[in-house]
């Protein structure tokens, strides 16, 4: 655990020693702000539940700004050759992907943190039901988290950093758009319900949206922590693969 | 105490190392030399846990690298051909860094860096970006970063490659001191440091032992009495033609 705890506290402190994370941070901040504003219609559409002035929209800005802070994790490691050194450090390979993978995620956890202002915002204009929006906050957090996962596993592969961005961003916006309403509605004319059903169970959506309605349902929390757990399983995995 | 047996890497059909045995004892210095591609850097990242090997055992202080890596890793400082280092820290921070994850804290972790920065000679660069470092200190530190837990067994590849004359020199004293308490491994391409620094040497070609002897042995070998000649006349060199089973990578 105190390994974990080391390797978190030097890779959250690379974050913000260099300009990227404050970089992503505003770029999520402004990018949410425009949606909610604009397509979300957030002053006028007198919803103050957030669900679909806001929350709605999250999933399109985290599917590329999030592969953008996790590219380094390995592909960084990899290139520069340290990790070399931590191979040879007394310390588990499990202990470096958790450090990892939780100093990322503090990243998002305090970019998504910093939306706080819309919140004031809707309690100000009226009376919304703020445990639905804390359950989509938690929801916008682990969907950050699921697509952080799989971007650690993409960089396990490549020391290039942009193909790093480039696929696992492929990943993601792909897992947004398939289960997308107006992208459903086509193919579930070609494809039989119970395919169409299959697909749906699979995506974002259904899982994200469950969440940012307000409801707490167990095979939503399932569906964002098999993917987190495989996809540092499949990491851990292939960096031991890439060293025989 | 390094005790390596039959120790084989194949990288696909090619065979790096090629069932190397050898042992180094406390207080001993053990210089590791041949051409490129002999097999060196493959050798030091299999003894040092990085990477596992094909086949073979090797036992650090008694503990198997293969079997327990993790009580076998505590035991060596390393050093990578590459000098690699994370290059968005201050050498201070990146020292202090290493020594947490080696275990050390509080006023400990402070010696350890105090001491390492002394003897690797980086004062004077202690709060500069490792970004912005010479080749020179940026092989420094990461030697520094090999030295902070006082480790029983160190193992460094190319210590001396990028640095200045006076460096060299220092570099050279200080692995002889520290041979005289700890086990070294080093290897090298300058035939100086055999004498400068090794109590033995071993001259690897094409992943097997082809020479192993102290200096004076190694220079008695070659007829000449010149390290250069008994190199030339043990390893391949690039302009023959090699071995077919050799050629495939
Ligand atoms: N990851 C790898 N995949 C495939 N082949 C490799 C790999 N690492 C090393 N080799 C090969 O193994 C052989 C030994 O390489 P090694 O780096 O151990 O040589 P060396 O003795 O350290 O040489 P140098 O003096 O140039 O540092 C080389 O032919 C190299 O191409
Ligand atoms: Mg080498």
């Amino acid at each position: 655990m105190k390994d974990v705890w080391t390797i978190y506290k030097r890779e959250l402190s690379s974050y913000f020693s260099q300009p990227i994370a404050y970089a992503i941070i505003i770029i999520f901040l402004l990018l949410s702000m425009v949606f909610a504003f604009t397509l979300g219609n957030f002053i006028e559409a007198g919803d103050a539940s957030l669900t679909y002035s806001f929350f709605l929209y999250l999933p399109f800005v985290l599917m590329v700004l999030v592969p953008a802070v996790g590219m380094r994790l390995w592909s960084e490691e990899l290139r520069t050759g340290t990790v070399e050194l931590i191979g040879t450090y007394p310390i588990s390979l499990w202990s470096v992907i958790l450090g990892k993978f939780k100093a990322a995620a503090t990243v998002w956890f305090i970019a998504i943190t910093l939306t706080f202002p819309i919140w004031i915002t809707v309690n100000w204009l009226g009376e919304p039901d703020n445990l639905a929006i804390l359950s989509g906050y938690i929801g916008a957090y682990l969907l950050a988290c699921t697509f952080l996962s799989i971007t650690l596993l993409v960089s396990a592969f490549t020391r290039d950093q942009v193909i790093c961005l480039i696929v696992s961003s492929a990943i993601c916006i792909g897992l947004v758009f398939a289960t997308f309403d107006p992208f459903v509605r086509q193919y579930s004319k070609t494809f039989s319900p119970e395919v169409k059903d299959a697909i749906t169970a699979l995506g974002v959506w259904d899982h994200f949206l469950s969440l940012a309605r307000g409801a707490f349902r167990l095979q939503d929390l399932i569906w964002f922590a098999s993917i987190i757990v495989a996809s540092l399983l499949g990491t851990s995995a292939i960096l031991s693969a890439k060293r025989s | 105490m390094i005790e390596v047996e039959n120790l084989t890497k194949r990288f696909g059909s090619k065979l790096a190392v090629d069932h190397l045995s050898f042992t180094v004892e406390k207080g001993e210095v053990l210089g590791f030399l041949g051409p490129n591609g002999a097999g060196k850097s493959t050798t030091m990242r299999m003894v040092t846990g990085f990477l596992p090997p094909t086949s073979g055992s090797i036992r650090i202080c008694g503990t198997s690298v293969i079997d327990d890596p993790k009580a076998a890793k505590r035991h060596i400082g390393y050093l990578p051909e590459s000098a690699p280092l994370y290059n968005d820290m201050t050498v201070t921070g990146f020292l202090n860094f290493g020594a947490e994850i080696r275990g050390l804290s509080g006023a400990a972790k402070k010696e350890a860096v105090d001491k390492a920065i002394e003897t690797c000679f980086l004062e004077s660069v202690a709060r500069q970006s490792i970004d912005t470092l010479s080749k020179g200190y940026r092989h420094r530190t990461c030697l520094a970063q090999s030295l902070l837990h006082d480790p029983e067994v160190l193992i460094l590849d190319e210590p001396t490659d990028g640095l200045d004359p006076n460096q060299k020199h220092e570099v050279r004293q200080l692995i002889r001191r520290l041979g005289e308490t700890k086990v070294v491994l080093f290897s090298t391409h300058i035939l100086e440091e055999v004498e400068a620094a090794c109590t033995r040497a071993v001259i690897v070609d094409r992943g097997k032992i082809v020479v192993d002897g102290t200096p004076e042995e190694l220079k008695a070998k070659s007829g000449t009495g010149s390290l250069t000649d008994l190199f030339r006349q043990v390893t391949t060199r690039d302009t023959e033609p090699e071995a077919p089973e050799e050629d495939a990578a």
